[in-house]
């Protein structure tokens, strides 16, 4: 639910933007007429050259640029993977596009000629779910119903965003939400044993997919490898847990949603690590009575520095966490209110 | 993209200031403006027409590189490394509003934390003015296109906001020899007034001041700080403090300003 006051902004800002668009397009649409009049041209122009490469038996991961997004990866910044059954491709994530998805759907038909059985979605953030679209139609797609549910309420307003800041990749990309429902527990499929895994803290629902039959876990963003963690939706006390469930699991190779894969425990133990200082910094800087904006230059230790966008990510993460550290040290006044 | 968006805010600036008796763009700013906005010379007519201006990078403000949440930007000015001062005007040039506030330090540093609304990416200028008559200016570019994940949080979504109006809470700490660092927040819409409908409703005035009730300092907020907004402030004082506030509604919020930790 939008706060009437934060509604009332947004309609501020679309009113304001919608003049300045509009000025805009008559200023350049001469310049551009010749490339509306082939927009599918353009839309096909980007090539996402994904190529799957097999990391255990039966299984494949895509991985992604360690950048945010940007124009130049087409929003490409998220690892997917998928495991071909003997009875049907399961599919993990979609990526972050229309175009995505379908040049997904192409690189598996490279691999195997079976069908697609089922595709889980790890959570509701843009880059691993908006390829949707180019599996929408006969195949179901599951996720938590905390995902789905996130998903309703901020498909729209992410998927603005991305076009923004993706741009042209992005031509022709809807939300499409998913249609299953996925529940903890384990099922088989073509000779593999799968167990998914309920679970949350990156977002209110994170999804895990478990092959015991390979023994890889997919283990989405619950686990970054090498790049900054993003804490948007983030309860950081949950996130904790669930890493701790994931690292008691047995398994050989760990896909996480960021990054490369793991054939041990060291990304679980790098995103707790880069977790437990970032609440702790927060906090001990929300005691002090530092200032947010006083945060933002916190210093990073040595062993963050190498980390894929670790400096925007914890300015990030300031303005996500900070001030609920801040305002639970606040103490109310006794105020009284008159009227003139 | 920053400087076409400029461009077209000139535009729109030129023909409305053509409306005008005398224009707004009649007199050249004394200066460069060391951020490379197109939009400084607007800047200097409106908020410090005819003024003495210099660059002067004692003057820090800290803000960061990209809004993440557009309601909420966190910016610290502090210009305490500069003697006499008697007002601090922060404005963000591109906002459809676009000054934020006015401090008057009289007896805190020349230092205050504060959280605004952004409308695109903008320069944040803070325009310092000492006793000797002379404005001492800096300021840094925010970037407003946002993260990928970005979705501002839906709290404080209730329909009872009418009766949390006034609320003040916050915190202060003791720091060093006759100083405290304060901070508060104050429930209040914050209502900028260009929604269709719905009329501006923000807090223009908070006085802090000491227990003979003695003006601290004095800082006026204008429609583009946030919603429940959060200030930073280190003052000369250790004894017990209060704040007055009113709103342009002509609400008045007075409340003790907490026990020390």
């Amino acid at each position: 639910m939008v706060t009437d006051a934060r509604m009332r902004f947004y309609r501020c800002l679309g009113g304001c933007r919608k003049r300045i668009v509009t000025g805009f397009f008559q200023f350049v649409l001469a310049a551009l007429l010749p490339l509306l009049m082939f927009p599918t041209a353009m839309a096909a122009g980007y090539d996402y050259q994904l190529s799957p490469q097999k990391i255990a038996t039966d299984t494949y991961v895509l991985q992604g640029s360690q950048q945010h997004f940007r124009i130049n990866n087409g929003g490409n910044i998220q690892n997917v993977a998928f495991v071909v059954t003997g009875a049907g491709v399961i599919v993990w994530d979609t990526g972050p596009s229309m175009l995505y998805g379908e040049q997904f759907r192409a690189a598996i038909a490279t691999v195997t000629d079976q069908p697609i059985a089922k595709v889980f979605i790890s959570h509701h953030h843009p880059d691993h779910v908006f390829g949707n679209q180019a599996f929408a139609g006969d195949i179901e797609i599951y996720a938590l119903p905390a995902t789905n549910k996130a998903f309703h309420q901020e498909a729209d307003g992410l998927s603005q965003n991305l076009y923004r800041l993706v741009g042209n990749a992005m031509s022709g990309t809807e939300p499409v939400p998913p249609t299953g429902r996925a529940e903890a527990g384990s099922f088989s499929l073509g000779g593999h044993e799968f167990v998914l895994h309920a679970l949350s803290g990156h977002t209110a629902g994170d999804l895990s997919l478990q092959d015991v039959t390979t023994g890889v876990i997919f283990a989405g963003d619950l686990v970054f490898n090498g790049r900054a963690a993003t804490t948007p939706h983030a309860d950081i006390g949950q996130w904790m847990q669930s890493l701790d469930y994931l690292d008691a699991l047995e398994f050989d190779l760990l896909v996480p949603g960021h990054g490369s894969v793991d054939d041990g425990r060291k990304a679980i133990f790098d995103t707790r690590d880069y977790l437990s200082w970032l609440v702790a910094t927060l906090q001990q800087r929300a005691r002090e009575g530092a200032d947010m904006a006083e945060v933002l230059t916190v210093k990073r230790p040595a062993r963050f520095q190498a980390l894929s966008e670790g400096k925007n990510e914890f300015q990030r993460s300031v303005a996500h966490l900070f001030p609920r550290y801040e305002e639970a040290l606040f103490e109310s006044g006794a105020a009284t209110t008159t009227h003139d | 993209m920053k400087a076409l968006v400029a461009m077209l805010f000139l535009v729109v600036a030129n023909v409305q200031s053509s409306e005008r008796p005398g224009g707004l763009l009649t007199e050249n700013a004394p200066i460069d403006d060391p951020l490379g906005s197109s939009a400084w010379n607007i800047m200097y007519n409106v908020h410090i027409p005819g003024a003495r201006v210099v660059f002067d990078d004692r003057v820090i403000v800290m803000a960061p590189t990209s809004a993440e949440n557009p309601m909420s930007v966190p910016v610290m000015v502090d210009a305490s490394a500069l003697s006499d001062v008697d007002k601090i005007i922060l404005v963000a040039d591109f906002n459809p509003i676009s000054k934020i506030l006015e401090f008057y330090p009289t007896r805190t540093l020349a230092k205050l934390g504060f959280r605004f609304k952004i409308q695109q990416a903008t320069p944040v200028r803070a325009l310092v003015h000492t006793s000797d008559g002379l404005w001492h200016m800096n300021g840094a570019w925010i970037d407003a296109s946002g993260g990928g994940c970005t979705a501002p949080s839906m709290a404080s979504g209730n329909a009872d906001w009418a009766s949390r109006v006034g609320q003040i809470s916050g915190k202060n700490w003791l720091r060093g020899h006759n100083m405290s660092r304060l901070k508060f927040q104050i429930n209040h819409p914050m209502d900028t007034g260009l929604a269709d409908g719905i009329p501006a409703f923000y807090l223009e005035q908070l006085v802090i001041v000491d227990q003979d009730g003695a003006e601290l300092g004095t800082i006026k907020p204008f429609e583009p700080i946030s919603e429940d907004p959060v200030f930073t402030l280190d003052v000369h004082a250790t004894g017990s403090m209060s704040l007055w506030g009113r709103d342009n509604n002509g609400n008045i919020f007075e409340a003790p300003l907490f026990p020390r930790s």
